[in-house]
């Protein structure tokens, strides 16, 4: 009930999507009827387009997300851990993560082409830093006293890293990881509209072109909604990732 | 008279030493960067990568230089930074001004917490081909997804800003007298200033990424339209020129804004503490 409530402004919302396209208050041209809307978003689940492309999209955005949290994360690390690492890469990373990463789409389709390669890259390269920081930072912050403690009780120095370091950068570098999966989806979908040949930014481009709106929407809302739904799952393994901090 | 010259010079050969000092450490900082560049050089002259592939730096940096000689590059920059800088501006005041109201009336905050709880997390991007349907593909639509993508980080931002305002602070102003307007513009704002300049330091970014994808899809000028032009005749300097520009025109607004900040936040704490990226 109360979660009707809460959500009660969204379904007034598509209401009144729904009334004015079939008032003609607007035309159905620049607005279809959100009814079909919903009816195309049926039609392209039983032919297979929507779950095809989707596909596509998720496996190159869940790679190159993968890559970007993995190398990103032991970089962060070794640069709060290794002085040299840091005067070595602390520059670049400060150079780099102020860069407006889609400017890295014409370049990665200018190497790998217009296939899954290129999306990899792009999303690796784009979606690492805000790791590589979060978890700098995270290392970078881990109780002093503990080291000391791990380090009087005889623990080496790799065993502290895994054991101290890591979980106490894991806060803010989860907090990284949601910037750079939300990152993802961004470079994911202009990448897909500026240079694809399947996926769901290809999709809605191409439908748009066609001119077949109302099944440009439908992609559009399952791309938003799959966005929102991925932020979301996140969220909830976060909470049971970091459920030994009180 | 000898005696203090004397003083004179050691205190200037102190502020000689802490200037060289300075110099010192912006060099060594600044080493990783010139291997970078050299490594790139010496990479596209080896052979081991076609030009195509990968242009040398110095074509690169000599293609910018031909750019900003013939005025494009500041054309371009101009166009691309008046789309960021004008959705930015709205995306900051609406944003601000949407967060106020939404913490201080429940009916606004009813109406719209769904909208910026959903809508957050969603990847704007995609609503591209839609607002390019609506508004065409001129700076009206580009404008108009930068402030589609940059307004939500704003306004949680200020949310959580003002409902963290410390609440003495409120019962002593209205003590002494503070009328609900007061409290708001003298006491609310300044208090929740940090973490909106927060949400603005997200929203900066987001707002010049939007933009290049914005020129990128719908073409023109722009540094965002200049790249895709070039890749589209296979020009591959220009892409490489437009990386280089963008990246520094990132660079230098993400600092200005980190400036802005330093200056707006003087009297608060974190002023002290030496900062961060």
């Amino acid at each position: 009930m109360s979660a009707l409530v809460r959500y009660l402004p969204l379904l007034l919302l598509a209401a009144a999507w729904e009334l004015a396209a079939r008032l003609g208050l607007v035309s159905t041209l620049a607005l279809p009827p959100l009814s079909d809307v919903v009816a195309a978003w049926v039609d392209m689940i039983r032919s297979g387009e929507l779950i095809g492309n989707g596909a596509s999209s998720l496996w190159r955005a869940g790679v190159g997300l993968l890559l970007a949290i993995a190398v990103g994360a032991a970089l962060g690390i070794a640069m709060a851990w290794w002085r040299p690492v840091n005067a070595l890469l602390g520059p670049l990373v400060e150079m780099f993560y102020p860069m407006p990463k889609s400017a890295l789409i014409p370049v990665t389709v200018l190497w790998l082409g217009f296939g899954d390669g290129s999306k990899v890259l792009l999303i690796f390269l784009g979606c690492m830093l805000p790791v590589t920081i979060g978890a700098f930072n995270g290392a970078r912050g881990s109780d002093q006293a503990l080291v000391w403690s791990a380090r009087s009780m005889g623990a080496s120095r790799l065993r502290m890293l895994w054991d101290v370091v890591v979980p106490s950068a894991l806060p803010e570098m989860l907090n990284g990881i949601r910037t750079a999966l939300a990152l993802s989806f961004i470079l994911l979908v202009s990448s897909e509209l500026i240079v694809a040949r399947e996926g769901l930014g290809y999709l809605i481009g191409f439908l748009g072109a066609n001119g077949t709106y109302d099944a440009m929407f439908a992609v559009v809302l399952t791309v938003a909604f799959v966005g929102f739904a991925a932020d979301r799952a996140y969220q909830a393994l976060v909470q049971r990732v970091l459920l030994w901090r009180e | 008279m000898h005696r203090s010259s004397g003083r004179a010079t050691a205190t200037a050969g102190e502020a000689l030493g802490g200037w060289l000092g300075a110099i010192a450490w912006g060099m060594v900082r600044a080493l990783p960067i010139l291997a970078l560049a050299l490594g790139w050089e010496l990479l596209a002259r080896s052979g081991a990568v076609t030009p195509f592939m990968l242009p040398a730096l110095s074509v690169v940096l000599e293609r910018i230089w031909t750019d900003a000689v013939s005025g494009d590059l500041l054309l371009n920059t101009a166009v691309t930074l008046y789309r960021a800088m004008a959705g930015f501006l709205i995306a900051a005041s609406a944003g601000i001004v949407l967060g106020m109201a939404m913490s201080r009336n429940v009916a606004v905050r009813w109406l719209f917490d769904p909208v910026i709880s959903v809508g957050f997390p969603m990847p704007k991007i995609a609503f591209l081909p839609v607002v390019m349907l609506w508004l065409g593909v001129y700076d009206v639509s580009k404008i108009a997804m930068v402030v589609l993508d940059a307004i939500f980080p704003v306004v949680t931002a200020t949310i959580a800003g003002i409902q963290g305002v410390d609440r003495h602070l409120l019962w002593s102003a209205r003590n002494m007298g503070a009328s609900e307007r007061d409290l708001l513009w003298q006491i609310m704002l300044p208090a929740a200033l940090p973490q909106i300049m927060t949400g603005l330091q997200v929203a900066l970014p987001i707002a010049l990424i939007v933009a290049v994808v914005a020129e990128m899809l719908m073409g023109g000028y722009g540094l965002g339209g200049a790249m895709v032009h070039a890749s589209r005749f296979a020009d591959s300097r220009g892409v490489f020129a437009g990386i280089v520009e963008i990246a520094i025109v990132g660079y230098v607004i993400v600092k200005a804004m980190a400036l802005v900040r330093r200056r707006l936040l003087i009297w608060h704490q974190e002023a002290l503490a030496p900062s961060t990226v």
